[in-house]
């Protein structure tokens, strides 16, 4: 694969994220949760965003998917500039970004079945009702889900199988990047060995093929399932490279506690 | 299943107090747990002696948290100890009124909870709070319990225990929040320590830093600690003993070392597998600090 010559899914550049003060606007009490990070994703890539709580690592996915208001820098998804994308603009921007987050229950609704949760982007962007039924079934065995549990609610399955289903739901409209917001951090490490390998096996078909912004604290994960790594400190990112190069020889300080912090 | 001793416990982690062969202080006998008439934890039986640290390991559902919920009476209206004693020194909790049995929860058997920033009330501050509960189990001046506080942060490490004290529970982080809450329990210094997931909502670095404190608190006082997690880097560790569950069923049960090494049960040894593992290079300086801080060769 020539890298090089390709154009990234993702490019932030400068991203700043700041949450004002007291009432929205005391300078004195404003923080700056992200500051001026700058990376690139490139197509059918996994990088990983490591970084201990507070360090910006879920304000920096924030404001790439839109849930906040970036205060400087922008994101370009695919050659378009998002970063104040609104209203029917974000519509079409999630065909192409999906996420998966840390609480599979929370994330759907609960009045819904799996397979209504799943087809829900499909019955959006305009298929039928049915057609959108039996393509979430299609998914779902995808992601390795007895179809048995379409009629099911979130809470009458497992935290796993919830998992599995929010990545079908989020694969619905082929997107070409899939955010992973601590996916695998409130599940059993038996279950995380198989939603890794799930989206390890997705990422390499060529049909489903997408790039993977994988965050996560857990560094030992990171370093066996991610092509390249960002070590986010304070809002910054103090250190980048290949998972292995970083843990065998970290040259920031921040990094060395973080690997020595790993029991 | 009696006669462990805590002669493991001085080779591992420095626990050097005592040498002479220990009593346990608690003892599981054959218990069976049932809520609403279904048995969900079924034949446990494992003893903990003084200074000791048992890790109980497993999947969620598999019944880790019931078992020592058993222990402290919070099995909840629908949550009934079915069968088997569950005894701490000579009295059997299984059969305490829960009058008895609050009494001695606090000053002998205490409890961290996953997110002990939750248990907090929000509206006062920490001191409030603590001072509140170790009164409620024996006399004390404020000034005192001041005192005491500030020399046991002190000794468990933890660092201005003064301004921590002064603090309302949201203006700490959660790994103060967590340590906060070990210190609540630790403040009446009780015999037995209940743990379930202490570490499972911190990053690495806090991670740490809890485990490290917990250590010091087994040297200090001689707590004897009973650790729920499914994190096999924290009973890695901390512990002395580990008991794998799944599905409400003993697994396995024996030395941390030996059952982490050579696993005999097949769930134990693909719960071994799952577990993501740094990979270090042994001409790292990496490998080297981390070998020295004990955290590889022990697997």
């Amino acid at each position: 694969m020539n890298v090089i010559k390709m154009e990234p899914v993702l490019r932030v550049e400068n991203l700043t994220g700041i949450y004002k003060g007291k009432n929205g606007r005391d300078p004195k009490t404003a923080f700056t949760a992200v500051d001026h990070v700058s990376f690139e994703l490139m197509p059918g890539e996994c990088l990983g965003i490591i970084g201990e709580s507070g360090s910006g690592k879920s304000t920096l996915v924030n404001m790439i998917i839109r849930l906040l208001d970036a205060a400087e820098g922008s994101v370009i998804l695919d050659g378009e500039d998002i970063t104040t994308a609104r209203g029917k603009e974000l519509r079409k921007i999630y065909r192409k970004m999906q996420m998966v987050f840390q609480s599979p229950q929370e994330s759907f609704d609960p009045r819904r079945t799996l397979s209504d949760g799943i087809g829900e982007g499909l019955r959006n962007s305009g298929m039928s009702g049915r057609e959108a039924k039996e393509e979430s079934i299609r998914l779902m065995k995808l992601c390795g889900l007895d179809p048995e549990l379409a009629g099911c609610y979130p809470h009458e399955v497992s935290g796993g199988q919830c998992q599995r289903a929010a990545i079908a739901r989020a694969l619905a409209v082929k997107p070409k990047l899939l955010i992973c917001d601590e996916a695998t951090s409130a599940l059993d490490v038996t279950i995380q060995k198989e939603i890794i390998e799930l989206l390890d096996e997705l990422r390499s078909r060529e049909k489903e093929g997408f790039s993977i912004l994988f965050i996560c604290h857990d560094i030992a994960l990171v370093q066996q399932f991610c092509d390249r790594v960002l070590v986010l400190y304070k809002g910054r990112i103090v250190e980048e490279g290949c998972p292995d190069d970083i843990i065998n020889d970290p040259k920031d300080e921040y990094t060395k506690r973080l690997i020595a912090g790993v029991l | 299943m009696r006669g462990c001793t805590c002669r493991q416990t001085v080779n591992r982690c420095g626990y050097s107090e005592g040498d002479e062969i220990m009593d346990d202080v608690l003892r599981y006998d054959h218990v069976d747990i049932s809520y609403n008439g279904r048995k969900v934890v079924k034949e446990i039986s494992f003893t903990v002696s003084e200074g000791e640290i048992l890790g109980i390991v497993g999947e969620s559902g598999s019944g880790k948290s019931t078992v020592i919920k058993a222990a402290m009476g919070l099995l909840g209206q629908n949550g009934l100890c079915t069968r088997g004693d569950i005894w701490y020194r000579d009295k059997n909790l299984t059969e305490l009124s829960a009058e008895v049995l609050r009494k001695l929860c606090g000053p002998e058997l205490g409890m961290i909870f996953q997110n002990s920033g939750a248990s907090f009330c929000p509206v006062r501050t920490v001191e409030d709070q603590l001072y509140e509960s170790v009164k409620a189990h024996r006399p004390v001046s404020r000034e005192e319990f001041r005192r005491e506080a500030a020399e046991l942060m002190r000794r468990t490490g933890l660092e201005e225990g003064g301004r921590v004290l002064k603090s309302y529970p949201f203006e700490l982080s959660g790994g103060m929040q967590q340590r906060v809450g070990i210190a609540a329990a630790m403040l009446l210094k009780p015999a037995v320590l209940f743990a379930d997931e202490p570490t499972s909502a911190l990053d690495t670095i806090t991670q740490k830093q809890v485990v490290e404190e917990m250590l010091l608190i087994r040297k200090t006082f001689g707590t004897a600690i009973v650790l729920v997690t499914h994190n096999i880097g924290v009973i890695r560790a901390m512990a002395d003993k580990v008991l794998v569950m799944k599905d409400g069923i003993m697994c396995e049960y024996g030395d941390a070392r030996q059952v982490l090494s050579s696993p005999q049960h097949q769930y134990t040894k693909a719960l071994l597998e799952a577990v993501p593992k740094l990979k270090i290079n042994t001409k790292s300086p990496v490998h080297l600090e981390r070998s020295l801080a004990g955290h590889i060769g022990f697997l």
